[in-house]
C-alpha cells in the first residue's frame, strides 16, 4: 500500500487532484481509492485530500495518518498547521513554492534532503494554463519523483477529466513540471 | 464497465440504468452529487422517457415521489439527515400505501448539534417506518443494491431505502462496474404496478381507515416485511447469477468459521474491520465479522445462524438510542437469545469521527478478553465529559 496526502486551500483542486492520481493508477491497472477530508468547503480554508494505491483491492477507508507521500499546494500552511505529521521517515515530499528549502525552514520540520521536490507550480500553471491552479502540475511533479504513475497515465487522466483546451494547458503544466523535477533530481544524484 | 468514479456518479448512473421514470429529489449534502448526475442525465437526453421534477424540500420530494410512484410510475429519490426527518410524514405513507419508491440515504448525522458528517441516525430514525434499509460496504455494492432494490421494491409492493455512508462512500473514488441499460434490463423487468391512478379506470388509493381495520392492514405491513427477507436472499441469487457478483442479501460472514469473537456492523466500516481482523487473526486471534447489508428486514435466523458457536458478539454502531444504547444490538440480543452467546455494544464513528484502524484494534483486544463495558464510546474524550456531567449535575 502506497498513501499520498494532499494539502491545500479550498479552490486549488486539492480533490481533484487526489481524484486524478487515482484515475490514473486505475489505469494502470492498479486499485486506487481517493477521497477528501470533509470540512466546510470554503475558498481559501485549508484542505486535505487522500489517495491510496495498491495492487489490491483497497478496503481500510480510515484517514491517511502516516503517508508516504505528501503534496502541498500551499506552502503557507507549513505554518499553520503540522503538515508533516506522521510522514513515514523514508517518505516524499513535493511543494509548491518558489522558495528554497533554507527559506522555507524545512530543517525545522523534516529531514533535509528528504526526498523532496520543491517547485513553482503555480507561475508554471499560469505558464500553461493561464490560471494559477497547481493540482495537475503538482502531479506531473509527484510521477517524477515517485515513479508511481508515468507521466503518461496522469496526463490521460487529466484529458479524461478535463474539456480539451483546459486539459491541454494542464498536461503542458504537469509535463513541464515533471521536467523541472527531474532536472532537479539530476543535479542533486 | 469498470470506472474509476465517485460513489455519487456510480449510484446516479446505476439508478439511471434502471430507468426510472420519475425522479424527484431536494438536494443536500452529502446526497446532492446522485441528484445532480442524475439530472443532467435527464437534462441532456440519456433518460427520455425520465421527468425529473424539481420540489422547494424534501417533504415535497417524497409527497410528489408518492403521487408518481401511484401512478404506476417507476420511482427515485435520494435524501440524507435533516432532509430525511423533514420529509418522514410522507415515508410512512409511501410504506404504507405499499409505493415501491426506492430513495438512497447518503449516511449523515442529525442535528443538533449541527453536524454534515457521516453517522446512521438518519436511517436508523426511520427504523420502523416499514421501508426496507439495506446498507452498502462499498460502492459497487451502493451500484449493485441499488439495482436490486427495485426489483424487491416492484415485486414486493414496498419501498426500500438503500443506505450508503455519506462522504465515506459518496465522495470516494473507487473502482465500480457499473452495469449497462440493457445488462439491467434483463434483470429488472419493466414495472407493472398491482393497482394504479388512472382517470380512465379511477381507484382510492389512501382511503380512512377506522379501527375495525386499522390494526389488521398493520399486521399486513408486518407479515409483509417478515416476508421480505426471503426476497432480499432471492433477488441477491438472481443478481449473482446475472452479474457474477456476490453482493446484497441479509448479510456476508468473514473469517467467522470457528471464531470466538465476531464483530457485526452495517456499512463502510466492514472493510476496515476486515483489516484489523486479518491483522488480529496473524496474531493468533480467532475474530471474524459479519457485514449485515438488510437491517429492514432484521434477518434474525440469518445472524444467530451466523453467530452460532461464537462465545461473544461485538455490535459496531454509528448511532444509538439516547439513554438506552445500541438500536442494533436490540435485534442482535434477539435474535441470539438462549444460545449463550455475550453481546457487547461499540457506538462509533458518531457524526464523523473518524474510525482509526489503531482504535479498533485496541478496542477489540479488550472485547476479546471481556475487558469492556457492555457499552462503550470508541475514542470518547472521557476527561472532557466527566467535568461537563459534574458541573451539569451540581447545577441540579
Amino acid at each position: 500500500m502506497f498513501q499520498v496526502r494532499i494539502h491545500g486551500r479550498g479552490g486549488q483542486g486539492v480533490v481533484t487532484a487526489a481524484e486524478l492520481l487515482a484515475v490514473a493508477v486505475f489505469d494502470g491497472g492498479k486499485h486506487a481509492q481517493a477521497f477528501p477530508s470533509f470540512g466546510s468547503e470554503r475558498t481559501g480554508a485549508p484542505v486535505v485530500a487522500y489517495c491510496r494505491i495498491s495492487d489490491h483491492e483497497i478496503r481500510a477507508r480510515e484517514p491517511i495518518m502516516e503517508p508516504d507521500v505528501l503534496i502541498i499546494q500551499d506552502a503557507s500552511l507549513i505554518k499553520q498547521i503540522d503538515v508533516f505529521a506522521g510522514l513515514q521517515p523514508r517518505g516524499y515530499v513535493i511543494i509548491n513554492s518558489a522558495e528554497s528549502a533554507e527559506e522555507l525552514q524545512l530543517a525545522d520540520k523534516i529531514k533535509v534532503p528528504h526526498s523532496l521536490a520543491i517547485l513553482p507550480a503555480t507561475e508554471i500553471a499560469l505558464t500553461h494554463l493561464g490560471r494559477p491552479v497547481p493540482n495537475a502540475v503538482l502531479l506531473g511533479a509527484f510521477s517524477a519523483l515517485t515513479g508511481v504513475v508515468p507521466l503518461e497515465a496522469v496526463a490521460s487522466a487529466i484529458n479524461e477529466k478535463f474539456k480539451p483546451k483546459i486539459a491541454a494547458g494542464n498536461v503542458a503544466a504537469a509535463t513541464a513540471a515533471y521536467e523541472y523535477v527531474m532536472n532537479q533530481v539530476a543535479t542533486h544524484a | 464497465m469498470l470506472r474509476q468514479v465517485e460513489g455519487s456518479k456510480a449510484v446516479a448512473d446505476a439508478v439511471a440504468a434502471c430507468q426510472p421514470e420519475v425522479i424527484c429529489a431536494y438536494p443536500i449534502s452529502p446526497q446532492t452529487h446522485i441528484v445532480e448526475g442524475l439530472s443532467q442525465l435527464v437534462k441532456d437526453g440519456t433518460l427520455p422517457n425520465c421527468e425529473f421534477i424539481n420540489v422547494e424540500s424534501e417533504f415535497a420530494a417524497m409527497s410528489v415521489a408518492i403521487g408518481a410512484s401511484a401512478t404506476g410510475a417507476r420511482t427515485y429519490t435520494a435524501t440524507a439527515s435533516q432532509g430525511l426527518l423533514y420529509m418522514v410524514e410522507a415515508v410512512y405513507n409511501a410504506s404504507g400505501l405499499g409505493l415501491p419508491i426506492v430513495m438512497t440515504v447518503a449516511n449523515r448525522a442529525i442535528g443538533g448539534p449541527i453536524n454534515i458528517w457521516n453517522d446512521h441516525s438518519d436511517s436508523m430514525s426511520q427504523r420502523d417506518s416499514g421501508w426496507l434499509q439495506l446498507y452498502a460496504e462499498n460502492n459497487q455494492e451502493a451500484v449493485d443494491l441499488h439495482i436490486q432494490a427495485f426489483r424487491i421494491a416492484e415485486e414486493m409492493s414496498m419501498p426500500v431505502m438503500v443506505c450508503m455512508d455519506g462522504f465515506i462512500l459518496t465522495h470516494a473514488y473507487e473502482q465500480v462496474d457499473i452495469p449497462t441499460t440493457d445488462e439491467v434490463k434483463a434483470f429488472l423487468p419493466p414495472f407493472v404496478p398491482r393497482q394504479h391512478l388512472d382517470p380512465a379506470e379511477p381507484v382510492s388509493i389512501g382511503a380512512m381507515v377506522g379501527p375495525e381495520s386499522f390494526m389488521e392492514v398493520k399486521y399486513l405491513a408486518h407479515q409483509r416485511m417478515i416476508d421480505s427477507a426471503a426476497k432480499v436472499q432471492e433477488v441477491a441469487k438472481d443478481f449473482e447469477a446475472h452479474f457474477g457478483r456476490k453482493t446484497g442479501g441479509l448479510l456476508r460472514s468473514y473469517r467467522t468459521d470457528g471464531a470466538e469473537t465476531i464483530v457485526l456492523a452495517l456499512g463502510s466500516i466492514i472493510g476496515t474491520l476486515k483489516d484489523v481482523v486479518d491483522e488480529l487473526n496473524l496474531d493468533g486471534k480467532s475474530i471474524g465479522v459479519v457485514g449485515l447489508t438488510s437491517f429492514r428486514p432484521f434477518p434474525y435466523e440469518a445472524v444467530a445462524a451466523a453467530l452460532k458457536g461464537a462465545k461473544r458478539v461485538i455490535i459496531l454502531e454509528k448511532a444509538f438510542s439516547t439513554g438506552t444504547g445500541g438500536i442494533v444490538t436490540q435485534d442482535v440480543a434477539r435474535a441470539i437469545e438462549g444460545m449463550g452467546i455475550k453481546d457487547f455494544t461499540v457506538i462509533a464513528g458518531l457524526g464523523g469521527r473518524p474510525i482509526t484502524i489503531a482504535s479498533l484494534r485496541n478496542y477489540l483486544t479488550n472485547a476479546m478478553a471481556e475487558n469492556v463495558e457492555r457499552l462503550t464510546f470508541l475514542d470518547l474524550e472521557i476527561d472532557t465529559v466527566e467535568v461537563e456531567i459534574n458541573k451539569e449535575r451540581a447545577l441540579r
